[in-house]
């Protein structure tokens, strides 16, 4: 064997802060912002991007990332966005949002702003539950899960069926790249890593509408370790919620 | 530059514009769409953004993001519409950024119907959103005025970091009157020092209107209270019209300013000494001024297109006491000087 | 001879053992003491069978995990 030397190959992006997240142990959040942080990093554009925070768990997002941040109305994240980019076409602005903040209260601003083709990013968290409000059920809440305002699980002749926003969105001619991934082991969050890579390309080369949905865990709220919350994920989730890319237009897949 | 006949809501558009707007989000809805109709032309060939919203919520939040990045924006609505902006406006409120809105107000409650109304003076001057916040609140009473005060309007919400509202009603918003558009002027490239524009060299700003810790948002209420003072020692404003030796003071605001104007004018004629005082404030509202001028008449009759708004800031500042009459009407009808008059002979008579 | 090292940051980790249970030569552990935040945080126990593979790394929500890998001199 030659001479060997040291490389580093895995260390905390520069876009995320040194602040300690209030996050529960295990909780995907944590695993979706370095995945931005990455990107950003990459892409080298930390230092002319905006986020905008959500209500709901990762409500405090901005204290994590090292970007200049808002912090939205509940689900009102793609208005503001929406607002942000126009007056700042050479800005890269990018909303963070959860489930309930995006499809039960922010349907409408969601929609509209995927149909309008607004050149944003929008990193959509899917954990089937409301987080931070101690866990309720949520728009993408499964048939037949517990929350606490679902107690005998969600019956669909009472609260529906759970909303699919990937495929919902996938339909809008102004949505360039929506994908869904899951975060519950290495190899999908690779992909993930991957995905979110993408959906900021896509908005550098003004493409139009971008989304990455990323399957998540709520260890807390799903009452069970951050272990066995990953493979509930596996085995629950992602049936119900296919993996993959939904809509890319042509012009993604030249970049 | 001379004076052309403008429609009111066309008028406040091109005012806006030329006070350096550079991003407008709206939504459709009588009598204020003139407004928007005329910027998405305007603004769009001047290469500023315009955006027709897919509803008043999403406008107003779209005009709080362009806001956080320090750019002059604005948006307009009318009653039920503003009714739907108050999320937007509370959380500006708490995160002071500066933002102009403006009212053109409709007859309510519910759909109400697309007459002339003053029925929004609650809803602008006291309960624009949930939390302790006041946005500085300016009526005019004429094109002309309407078109000096959202021209003034970004500059006073970038002073004071705060949400400026211009109400008017119906009538202001669509009547055609000759009006004096002031200079275009040069959109100002710099950003403030809180905007967010990426963190290129420094370190990252938050915009938030999020304080977890009760000491926390306990002092940034008190900011907000001191800077409100300081909107009440500085913007009061507000008209007169005869009143060095009226004996009955006819108190109005925006068009029923207007209208009471003309029936001071025939009650004088009729030996009726009858002054008008119109605040053009409505928050900060003129209450000392008030307090002074009824010492010297006898008599206050608010007038109002409305059940009696404004007329509870007038009692306010005048007293219990003091005999206050009201003349109001609702559902969208506007009183003419006619009905004005009767009101202050009724009063007159009580004398 | 170790073909990589990883380094914890014990105080951000909050200890989950999502890397312990991905590490394919099974070398992380949760340890029995506390860091400030109250956390018992992951350790690697043999550090000597360590690829450099960062697969702690990528799971890892609280991005505690530095991952160097040794290699040859003319790659790098």
């Amino acid at each position: 064997m030659g001479k060997v030397v040291e490389k580093l190959v895995y260390e905390r992006p520069k876009s995320l802060t040194d602040a300690h997240t209030h996050y529960c142990p295990g909780c995907t959040h944590g695993v979706s912002h370095r995945l931005v942080a990455e990107a950003l990093d990459e892409l080298g554009i930390r230092e002319r991007t905006i986020g905008i925070a959500p209500v709901g768990c990762s409500v405090l997002a901005y204290y994590y990332f090292n970007v200049d941040f808002a912090e939205a109305a509940h689900g009102r994240a793609p208005a503001m966005a929406t607002g942000m980019k126009r007056a700042n076409p050479d800005r890269v602005i990018f909303t963070y949002q959860g489930d309930g903040d995006l499809a039960a209260i922010g349907t409408g601003e969601i929609v509209h702003a995927a149909g309008r083709g607004e050149n944003i990013t929008v990193i959509f968290i899917n954990n089937a539950i409301y987080g931070m409000t101690g866990g309720q059920m949520a728009p993408t809440t499964l048939e037949g899960q517990k929350t606490t305002s679902s107690p005998m699980g969600r019956d669909i002749s009472i609260a529906g069926h759970p909303l699919k926003m990937s495929e919902l969105l996938s339909t809008l001619d102004g949505a360039a790249y929506v994908v869904r991934h899951s975060l519950h082991d290495v190899k999908h969050i690779r992909r993930a890593r991957k995905a979110i890579l993408t959906a900021f390309k896509v908005q550098l080369a003004g493409l139009g509408f971008s989304m990455v949905e990323l399957l998540s865990t709520c260890c807390t709220n799903w009452k069970m370790d951050p272990v066995e919350s990953l493979d509930w994920l596996r085995d629950n989730m992602v049936p119900f919620y296919p993996l993959g890319e939904h809509k890319v237009i042509d012009a993604v897949k030249d970049l | 530059m001379a004076k052309q006949l403008w429609k009111g809501n066309e008028a406040l558009a091109e005012a806006a514009v030329r006070a350096g707007l550079v991003a407008y989000f709206g939504y459709p809805i009588t009598p204020q769409t003139e407004l928007l109709e005329y910027l998405s032309g305007r603004m769009v060939r001047l290469g500023r953004a315009f955006l027709q919203a897919e509803s008043e919520l999403a406008a107003i939040n779209m005009v709080y993001g362009a806001a956080c990045t320090g750019v002059r924006t604005m948006t307009s609505s009318s009653s039920p519409g503003i009714s739907l902006m108050q999320e937007g406006l509370s959380y500006m409120a708490a995160s002071e950024v500066p933002v102009v809105l403006v009212d053109i107000m409709r007859g309510g409650p519910g759909l109400g119907n697309i007459q002339p109304s003053q029925a929004d003076y609650f809803q602008v001057t006291k309960t624009s959103g949930h939390g302790d916040f006041r946005p500085l609140v300016l009526a005019p009473a004429t094109v002309q005025e309407a078109v000096d005060l959202v021209y003034e309007a970004f500059d006073l919400a970038e002073q004071y970091r705060t949400i400026v509202i211009v109400v008017a009603d119906g009538n202001i918003g669509q009547m055609m009157e000759p009006a004096e558009m002031p200079p275009m002027r040069e959109i100002n490239g710099d950003r403030p020092h809180w905007a967010l524009v990426g963190a290129d060299g420094r370190d990252h700003r938050i915009i938030t209107s999020l304080e977890l810790g009760a000491e926390r948002l306990e002092a940034l209420n008190l900011r907000l209270q001191r800077k409100i003072a300081r909107v009440k020692r500085e913007q009061v404003r507000w008209k007169e019209d005869k009143t060095d030796d009226a004996e009955i003071l006819v108190v109005a605001f925006g068009t029923m300013g207007r209208i009471s104007t003309t029936a001071a004018e025939m009650a004088w004629e009729k030996g009726i000494r009858a002054g008008v005082f119109r605040p053009i404030s409505l928050f900060p509202f003129p209450a000392a001024r008030l307090e002074e001028l009824s010492q010297r008449v006898k008599r206050i009759l608010v007038v109002e297109m409305n059940a009696g708004q404004m007329l509870e800031d007038v009692k306010l500042a005048v007293g219990k006491d003091y005999p206050v009459e009201f003349y109001g009407r609702m559902g969208g009808i506007v009183p003419l000087p006619d009905d004005v008059l009767e009101a202050v002979e009724r009063v007159h008579t009580e004398l | 001879m170790a073909r990589g090292r990883i380094e914890i940051d014990e105080q951000y980790c909050k200890g989950c053992r999502l890397c312990v249970s991905v590490c394919p030569q099974e070398i992380l552990a949760i340890s029995s003491r506390l860091n400030e935040r109250g956390y018992m945080p992951a350790e690697i126990i043999d550090m000597e069978r360590c690829t450099g593979c960062s697969m702690c790394a990528v799971i890892c929500p609280d991005v505690c995990i530095t991952v160097y890998r040794q290699v040859p001199l003319r790659q790098t």
